[in-house]
């Protein structure tokens, strides 16, 4: 499988380079809930988390998607971005290590300007997809 | 069952700066290291007017700067311990700096339910503004309620 290393070589087919995250730990909860403004107490406070039909708390969804956002912003700037969407497809329990991958799933034109579209993934190490997304990137 | 009377319905309009210090947070929370997004220098040297800001920013605004009445636990009076996210989209008009004023609106665009009403969704769509009125984002969310 081909890498491209950045947008400049982007190819149909081609892979981004992946990115493999620490294990969400609480502490990495804690930063999200205070730097993302999400204080959803579901990632927080495990009683409150068993009260709603989970064994633990669990991590942010868009953490995982700024996980993704971070993927994309290594490989093209992040104003070259023009959309980025996900589906939340199943939760990421605590101490999951998080694989981030990309593939250029075509190239088209459109205003004159090629763009690549890009298909997205966050996986956990059982192999289990937590998102699923894509995103529209500019390549000029 | 949620109100689907109340599709349509909409926020305040809030303002927020952004700031960098708030950034600098969320950077250390995702593990994004690039010097762009925390250092001043850094920025202008890659050639950014401001610090840029990464992808999904424009819904920690929106957190931040959160309207009076949420949509989907005031307005539809959800419970918050069973909702859960289903979706999000951003598109990006215009990218966001750190020392922009940035405007947001958000409104309820539809309701609709799955599963003989077992699971209800309600989707909201946000706009972010800057001061020259431009259009930076605007963003698809899905929330799902499981009843």
């Amino acid at each position: 499988m081909t890498i491209a290393a950045t947008y400049r070589e982007a190819a149909v087919g081609a892979e981004l380079p992946q990115l493999v995250t620490p294990p969400i730990d609480p502490l990495t909860l804690a930063l999200f809930a205070g730097g993302s403004g999400d204080h959803n107490p579901i990632h927080q406070d495990r009683r409150f988390a068993q009260a709603n039909g989970f064994d633990e708390v669990f991590a942010h969804g868009m953490l995982s998607m700024a996980y993704l956002g971070r993927l994309l912003s290594n490989w093209a700037p992040p104003e070259r971005i023009r959309e980025f969407s996900t589906r939340f497809v199943s939760i990421t329990p605590l101490r999951s290590v998080v694989t981030c991958s990309g593939t250029v799933a075509d190239i088209g034109i459109e205003d004159g300007a090629r763009l690549a579209r890009i298909k997205l993934t966050t996986t956990l190490s059982d192999g289990t997809i937590t998102l699923s997304g894509e995103a529209q990137v500019h390549l000029g | 069952m949620l109100d689907k009377t109340k599709i349509g319905a909409e926020t305040e309009e809030r303002e927020i700066t952004v700031e960098a210090g708030m950034l600098r947070l969320f950077c250390q929370a995702i593990g994004e290291a690039n010097p762009v997004y925390v250092d001043e220098n850094a920025a202008r040297d890659a050639g950014y007017r401001a610090i840029p800001t990464p992808p999904t920013y424009a819904s920690v605004l929106a957190n931040l700067a959160p309207p009076k009445t949420d949509l989907v636990l005031g307005v539809l009076g959800a419970d918050l311990g069973r909702m859960l996210h289903g979706e999000q989209g951003f598109t990006q008009h215009k990218p966001i700096f750190v020392g922009d004023r940035i405007r947001l609106r958000q409104r309820i665009a539809d309701i609709y339910d799955k599963k003989g009403g077992a699971l209800e969704f309600v989707v909201l769509e946000t706009s972010a503004t800057n001061q020259d009125d431009e259009l930076c984002a605007t963003m698809h969310t899905v929330a799902v309620l499981r009843n």
